[in-house]
């Protein structure tokens, strides 16, 4: 594994397909949980990327949609070749969680008429909550502070909880708000 | 068409979510309420699965949708919607994406999303809060149930492990055990 790329496209795109495929299995919680093992798989393991690119991919995921997950893997993939690159390491990680929901789900419709079953996911949906609440406290705590950013994050959550305003449209205003907030501040330093 | 409700409905998830962790629950409650796909407890249910299962929540949770609603090309579809524009946006990105880190566009936009997306994770957690603890709507009769006050108390108990940083698969497997306890014995 020392040659940087990979003789054939076909090839390429089996590794690709393969590696990622492995990391799907292999991360549990998904997002940021998963970047430790892409750096290890594909910096350390296959130096398709560097030590630089993994930093680039977390920025990149964090300024676009959609999972991680699948920004790295399309990123990683076009890097090592092209589009047909990208489409082998985007479906090598999201085979693994298809597979495995597709068994669970049928499962759980099955178990879900005994009492046991029952009585534990009554238990469970309060422990759910309090993981979100603990998740969504580490979001805060990251978050950009000041003024604005708390006054647009109130926004959002009276718009939607209080008055049941669309998601998409506070996202669309949220997106706005903080254009046209950051273009007046870049003009307020300029001068 | 139910494929195609589902693909597009994904489609707009995957296009409006900025951020790891649970930044795409708000979007799965509203699409999965408009659509009556699933009822929010089953929801809530599903976040424990996809905690302990491996892969990202967008994946697992479209999978879950779309094979509920429509069996496997339930689940295709869904997943597909969800994974397309991510992957259209970082192939687009991936040859110039200096110039997009750096773009001042890009980043006052995501100055108004990161908070946006406190803000609508804090009203997905009071939408949760309601479906666990007053699965029947509020009312006064609520506070006489036992139910309400037990998973209250297994809600207190969580949080304090989850802020403990006790691994969540553990704490899943307590408030389950927690569950089956006070359901056979006090309900």
């Amino acid at each position: 594994m020392k040659e940087a790329r990979p003789v054939s496209w076909g090839r390429a795109c089996l590794q690709l397909l393969y590696t990622f495929f492995k990391i799907g299995l292999f991360t549990f919680g998904g997002g940021y949980a998963m970047i430790p093992l892409i750096q290890r798989e594909t910096v350390e393991g296959r130096h398709w990327i560097t030590e630089e690119d993994i930093l680039e991919v977390v920025a990149i995921a964090e300024s676009t949609p959609g999972p991680i997950a699948i920004n790295a893997a399309t990123f990683v993939g076009t890097r090592v070749a092209g589009v047909p690159g990208a489409a082998c390491a985007t479906l090598g990680v999201v085979l693994p969680s298809f597979i495995i929901i597709l068994i669970i789900a049928r499962l759980l419709r099955h178990f879900a008429q005994y009492r046991v079953v029952q009585h534990a996911f009554f238990g469970i949906r309060a422990g759910v909550l309090a993981l979100v609440l603990r998740a969504w406290w580490t979001m805060f705590r990251k978050c950009p502070r000041g003024v604005i950013p708390y006054a647009v994050a109130a926004g959002a959550f009276l718009l939607t909880a209080v008055l049941g305003v669309n998601v998409l449209l506070v996202i669309l205003c949220c997106a706005l708000v903080g254009l046209i907030s950051s273009a007046l501040l870049a003009g307020r330093t300029k001068r | 068409m139910i494929l195609l409700e589902l693909f597009w409905s994904f489609f707009k998830i995957g296009l409006f979510t900025f951020g790891g962790g649970y930044a795409m629950l708000p979007l799965i409650q509203a699409a999965v309420a408009e659509h009556a796909w699933i009822p929010g407890e089953e929801l809530i249910n599903f976040i424990a699965v996809s905690e302990s299962t491996p892969g990202a929540f967008a994946i697992n949770i479209s999978t879950y949708v779309g094979t509920t609603v429509a069996g496997i090309p339930g689940a295709a579809c869904a997943t597909l919607g969800v994974v397309l524009p991510s992957f259209i946006i970082i192939l687009l990105v991936s040859h110039f994406y200096k110039k997009f880190r750096e773009s001042r566009v890009v980043s006052g936009v995501m100055s108004g999303l990161k908070p946006a997306v406190i803000g609508l994770i804090a009203a997905a957690i009071v939408r949760m809060g309601q479906a666990v603890f007053f699965p029947d709507g509020v009312t006064a009769a609520v506070l006489k149930e036992l139910s309400t006050w037990i998973s209250l108390g297994i809600f207190l108990l969580m949080a304090v492990l989850a802020f403990r940083k006790v691994h969540p698969i553990l704490l899943i497997c307590i408030s389950a055990v927690l569950g089956i306890g006070a359901g056979y014995l006090l309900l």
